[in-house]
């Protein structure tokens, strides 16, 4: 039976393969051993393969040309596809000059498929021999990938490593983040004031992760605030992340004995709309005068506007946020910013928590194989290029090979 | 009267009321505040309900049998459970879930553009400056070979900023800065063809004073 199927498919593609040829007009069609102009070319030879490293769904066809590149009167090379299960053939693309590979994307891992080739000269088309049949499929592992794979494990290993080491009670050390120091002062001075903070976790979802190192922020602020006695309001855009800082609040309000003091109104949503959220936590500054102003997610326009609003009204502002484009409005407008990754050591230094101090001591590992890589990648391939050394253009490539993402 | 002008009024009356909050707070800027609010939060609503409840919940499930869509509904059921006193801690189960996926799904993402593609570029940029580039290009990407191990060297959070290593980190600082800077006037002048597009909407739709 399987036989019979087998024979059954072959006489489908030499059938299929024979109307692709009739399909192409007689009197412009050459076999492979054909050429127009009187030429003497050998044949096309046509390859094609299923493409590497992808999810299925496209066949690399691959030929060489024997010279009609070179004849004048040359328009491309036209790629034709016959579905060997279906018996279906249709013209797929015409590539331009000097183009000898083609990815045909559009073709279903369900089928097999057979590619000629033919090269367009004049108003005639040399065709090459069909293509093994071939069949689409995808890869579970990107072998480009390999070398980020052996990175990332290590500086998994170095997380694990660290995590592993805090839970037993090693000390890791963390230096000073600056802006941290005005938390305590900035809520102190609330206090004395008898006036609200202001805490602003960013504009984006729970699924930045800004918007959680802002929150575990929180946590730490919102313990001295309940220990104080001050009041917080917390405007949020996005539903999760009030749901997320309502637990946090309730969460550090027990853990500072105050349970009762606990107030849901605390956090509340005011609006998806970046620019309506703007102007209602606005609204909020210069009605409330909160006396401190706390802005630590991710933030984008919006991120001048508040933190010049906050400055009128005389409050000390504590800023920090990952998103580059708005660090300079921070910078210029807020008393402290914690800069791009100091917004996490930040979160992971007031916790405590050996999962985000491990994490930060193993992206330190991470940073310093990034400095030694760069100035060694720097040294070898000066020298490689200097003076045509062998063993550093070795140490060139490897650097090369590794630190490709394909 | 044309509904496109009574729009064009509108816009102009709401743009006028916001931009009256740099004067000082003030009433007409709360109507115009709490109507933009007001609106905003209600389409947001109404397009949550037809995005996701509808469409994917109502639609791809029970419509077109898609059943793996059911997990974010019941994520979202249970994210209703916060409602609940006694059951509320079910709520937390789908935020760990957005976060912990979330946190697997860039981490790839994160870690070849940010980390890999920087060294990657680093090292090659600074070996074609050696290899008899111009002067121009030498110095570029020397500078950004300082500016980069210097920053580095600043968001490393394992040693104290001290002695030379404080000295290296203080460069980083500089160069950071500067960043800044540069960034801020960028930022600044984009900002201001947002007012220039705003002052032109009141200037020619709406007073007809510019053709």
């Amino acid at each position: 039976m399987l036989a019979l199927l087998r024979i059954a498919k072959l006489v489908v593609f030499i059938s299929s393969s024979l109307f692709v040829i009739s399909l192409l007009p007689t009197h412009s069609v050459h076999s492979q051993d054909a050429s127009p102009s009187g030429s003497n070319l050998g044949p096309i030879t046509v390859r094609a393969h299923d493409t590497d490293n992808d999810a299925g769904g496209s066949v690399t066809v691959e030929w060489d040309d024997p010279g009609y590149e070179k004849m004048s009167g040359f328009a491309g090379f036209l790629i034709w596809r016959t579905n060997t299960l279906t018996g279906t053939s249709d013209s797929v693309e015409v590539t331009p000059f000097g183009t000898h590979s083609y990815d045909d994307r559009s073709v279903s891992d369900d089928s097999t498929y057979s590619y000629l080739v033919a090269a367009l000269v004049n108003s005639e088309r040399v065709m090459s021999a069909p293509s093994m049949q071939v069949r689409s499929a995808k890869q579970w592992f990107d072998s480009r990938l390999t070398w980020v794979l052996i990175l990332g494990l290590i500086i998994c290993g170095a997380v694990i490593y660290f995590i592993e080491s805090a839970k037993r009670g090693t000390k890791l050390f963390l230096r000073r983040i600056a802006g941290l120091e005005a938390i305590d002062e900035a809520v102190g001075r609330a206090t004395e004031m008898g006036r609200p903070i202001l805490f602003v976790a960013g504009i984006q979802d729970m699924d930045d992760v800004q918007t959680i190192a802002g929150l575990t922020i929180l946590g730490s602020i919102a313990r001295t605030v309940a220990e104080y006695d001050t009041k917080i309001n917390m405007p949020v855009r996005a539903s999760l992340v009030m749901t997320a800082a309502r637990e946090t609040i309730k969460h550090a309000y027990v853990t500072a004995g105050r349970p009762d003091a606990y107030n849901d109104d605390m956090v509340h949503y005011v609006t998806d709309e970046q620019f309506g959220f703007v102007a209602a936590v606005d609204g909020i500054m210069v009605r409330e005068r909160p006396a401190a102003c706390f802005f630590l997610g991710a933030f984008f326009a919006e991120s001048l506007i508040m933190a010049e609003t906050g400055n009128s009204i005389g409050a000390i502002q504590v800023a920090g946020t990952a998103m580059p484009a708005q660090l300079p409005f921070f910078v210029a407008a807020c008393d402290y910013t914690l800069i791009g990754e100091e917004l996490f050591a930040a979160s992971a230094y007031l916790s405590g928590e050996p999962r985000q101090l491990g994490s930060l001591k193993g992206a330190d590992v991470g940073k310093a194989i990034a400095m030694i890589v760069i100035l060694v990648g720097v040294i070898a391939t000066t020298i490689a290029s200097a003076w045509n050394s062998e063993s550093m253009l070795w140490i060139e490539n490897l650097l090369r090979k590794m630190f490709s993402t394909g | 009267m044309d509904s496109a002008i009574i729009g064009t009024w509108l816009a102009a009356l709401l743009t006028l009321g916001i931009m009256s909050f740099l004067y000082k707070d003030n009433l007409y800027y709360k109507i115009c505040e709490a109507i933009f609010i007001g609106i905003s939060a209600g389409l947001w609503f109404i397009t949550y309900f037809w995005d996701s409840l509808y469409r994917i919940a109502w639609i791809g499930v029970v419509h077109e049998g898609r059943y793996v869509l059911l997990g974010g509904v019941v994520l979202g059921v249970m994210m209703l459970m916060r409602l609940f006193g006694k059951i509320g801690w079910i709520a937390r189960w789908p935020l760990a879930f957005i976060v912990g996926a979330t946190a697997g799904l860039k981490m790839m993402v994160y870690f070849t553009t940010n980390a890999m593609a920087q060294i990657h570029g680093t090292v090659n940029d600074t070996m074609a400056a050696f290899g008899g580039s111009g002067l121009y290009d030498v110095v570029g990407r020397i500078v950004i070979l300082i500016g980069t191990v210097t920053g580095l060297v600043y968001f490393y959070f394992s040693k104290e900023h001290k002695g030379l290593f404080g000295g290296v980190a203080k460069v980083g600082t500089w160069f950071l800065m500067i960043t800044f800077g540069a960034s801020f006037g960028y930022t600044v002048m984009s900002r201001m063809s947002l007012l220039l597009g705003r002052i032109d909407f009141l200037l020619t739709d709406w007073l007809k004073l510019v053709k």
